[in-house]
């Protein structure tokens, strides 16, 4: 086990410590850098807290190990849970040949599809409707009761009543989705436009715009940090949801294929779908932090 | 009345509480101010200045009374009549440049022209090379410059200042109350900043009205040489004046009056 203090006396004692072997415990975050290695007090201060990539490192293998481990010494029945090789194995199988019908690649994708169509969905009429909550009382009478009704209800227990509207076909995810979407995108929108400071609308009036200006040049931009962030949940929410609804439902999809193999004991591919899921879950949400801040540079600094 | 000038007449504006009960902020204010004039607002808080100023610039319409801009009652705002605010008012998800030509391209001036000018005025607040700053990349004081130009970009006839200064250190305020006269000697435009601050009040105002609270009304008027003054004389001479030092010392007792009296009052309430 590495020793936490060593490292970082070393590093608060010189501005610069020169060599390797510093510079590598700096970058894989053992020892403290820059103006956290000068600071005395850092129990409390959040910054201090930050920039532990080793003890991930750790953490994530000390997991693999133990897997492995326990598959080379049969600690389990791979009924209940597979060893890595087998999930690997699976996974190289079940990308070239396929699934029930589809490649991985295709029931990825369709999980994908049914999110963007249903996220896109709840945007589109989500976001307006915010927009309609924030700027007019009546709109803002009408909808508030309804979109706070809505909002507790997890999308799931919709799945009988979509399945009973529009079969297990396409459709029927679809609004599922839309439905995730369009409460978090409208309550986000909302608080988007409610957050403007009253005195950069009265700046913007003062500068000679008119209520469209106001609308696309003012409110629009000012509400788009706190869009982007209902985007990331209803994102993650979505994900959650279409796999939950595959598994009810469906003849495609990452939830589809788990369901189809849980019911052979298959439980190789079930767990090969679940580390998909997480990392699919994953690499969307880092997508659209990217994305966050390349679109969206001033978010907190106004 | 000059085609430009301002004119309040009678002007009262009283808040209902919610909860029941009213605030006078306003009681009958009444004054003329002169086309290219420069006047600024000093008193206690709560005397109603930001009330004041809101009528002016058109957001809030008076309980009583009414003010007239040229021809016109005040009863909107208008680019005429531009503001610069204490801050956070600029876009920032505008950069430099895109906020001092917020108001010309909103108004369809053509683009070419708004460069111009922009470069023209980044030249004028001190602020040249920094037009494709984030503006919340700059300092307090860069964004008041980058405030009063977006205001002046638009060529208003009167420009109201709510504390524009406040939130800014000894040192760049300093440097902005020049700045400010500067601009006005320049540009001839008609001027009414609020402030707490006595010194630049009498450093910027021809003419200063001390406000007192409980109704909000004008106390006193001072007529001052040190604006007029301040185009040849430093501001650091002006302030060490005894003519000067005798002014600031009678508003500051009077406002210290004022805040005793209120203190008390809320004391025996
Ligand atoms: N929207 C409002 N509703 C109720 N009372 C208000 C409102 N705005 C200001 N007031 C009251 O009016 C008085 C004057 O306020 P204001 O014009 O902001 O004063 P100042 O800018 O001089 O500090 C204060 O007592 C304040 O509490
Ligand atoms: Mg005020």
């Amino acid at each position: 086990m590495p020793d936490d203090s060593n490292p970082r006396s070393r590093a608060s004692g010189e501005p610069e410590p020169g060599g390797f072997i510093p510079a590598l415990l700096a970058r894989v975050g053992l020892s403290r850098t820059g103006e956290t290695a000068r600071k005395t007090v850092t129990f409390g201060d959040p910054s201090a807290a930050s920039g532990g990539r080793f003890w991930s490192i750790l953490s994530v293998s000390v997991l693999a190990a133990l897997w492995v481990l326990s598959s080379i010494y049969e600690w389990v029945n791979p009924i209940f849970w597979p060893a890595p090789g087998a999930v690997w194995d699976k996974f190289v199988e079940i990308s070239s040949e396929g699934y029930r019908n589809f490649t991985l690649w295709e029931h990825i994708g369709w999980s994908l599809y049914r999110i963007l169509m249903g996220f896109g969905l709840g945007c589109l009429v989500g976001i307006p409707l915010g927009f309609a909550m924030g700027l007019s009382r009546i709109m803002r009478g009408m909808f508030d009761p309804i979109v706070e009704f809505f909002r507790p209800i997890p999308p799931l227990a919709f799945i009988p009543l979509v399945i009973i509207w529009s079969g297990i076909g396409e459709r029927s995810k679809i609004l599922l989705l839309f439905l995730a979407a369009l409460w978090i995108m409208a309550i986000a929108a909302r608080a988007g436009v409610s957050s403007v400071k009253l005195s950069k609308i009265h700046a913007a009036y003062t500068l000679g715009v008119n209520r469209r200006q106001l609308l696309f040049r003012v409110i629009l931009p000012n509400a788009l940090p706190e869009i982007f962030t209902g985007m990331r949940v209803a994102m993650g929410v979505c994900w959650g949801t279409v796999v939950a609804a595959e598994l009810v439902a469906a003849e495609s999809g990452v939830g589809f294929m788990i369901m189809v193999a849980s019911t052979f004991l298959s439980t190789d591919i079930v767990v090969m779908g679940v580390i998909i899921i997480g990392v699919v879950g994953y690499g969307i949400d880092i997508l659209m932090r990217k994305l966050e801040a390349r679109l969206i540079p001033w978010k907190g600094k106004g | 009345m000059n085609e430009a000038g301002l004119s309040v007449e009678q002007v009262s504006m009283i808040y209902e509480l919610p909860q029941g009960g009213r605030v006078e902020a306003l009681r009958d204010v009444s004054f003329q101010l002169d086309p290219g004039g420069i006047l600024t607002v000093l008193g206690p808080s709560g005397c109603g200045k930001t009330t004041l100023l809101n009528i002016l610039a058109g957001f809030l319409a008076p309980t009583g009374g009414q003010a007239t801009f040229g021809a016109h009652e005040i009863s909107a705002p208008a680019p005429e009549r531009g503001m610069v605010f204490q801050q956070g008012a600029l876009f920032e998800w505008l950069n430099v440049a895109e906020n001092i030509g917020f108001g010309p391209k909103m108004r369809g001036v053509p683009a070419g022209e708004t460069t111009a000018r922009v470069e023209h005025l980044l030249d004028t607040v001190g602020l040249q090379g920094f037009g494709d700053k984030a503006v919340y990349e700059l300092s307090g004081g860069m964004q008041q410059r980058v405030a009063l130009a977006r205001c002046l970009a638009n060529d208003p006839q009167l420009i109201l200042m709510d504390e524009p200064l406040g939130a800014l250190d000894a040192l760049t305020r300093e440097k902005m109350q020049s700045l400010i006269l500067k601009l006005w000697r320049d540009t001839g435009k008609t001027i009414i900043l609020i402030t707490h601050s006595v010194e630049e009040a009498l450093f910027l105002g021809q003419r200063l009205f001390v406000m007192a609270p409980r109704p909000g009304r004008i106390e006193r008027e001072y007529r001052l040489p040190f604006a007029a003054r301040g185009f040849d004389e430093s501001l650091r001479d002006i302030k060490a004046t005894p003519e000067f030092a005798g002014k600031r010392d009678e508003i500051l007792a009077m406002i210290w009056e004022m805040e005793e009296e209120i203190m008390g009052r809320t004391e025996s309430a």
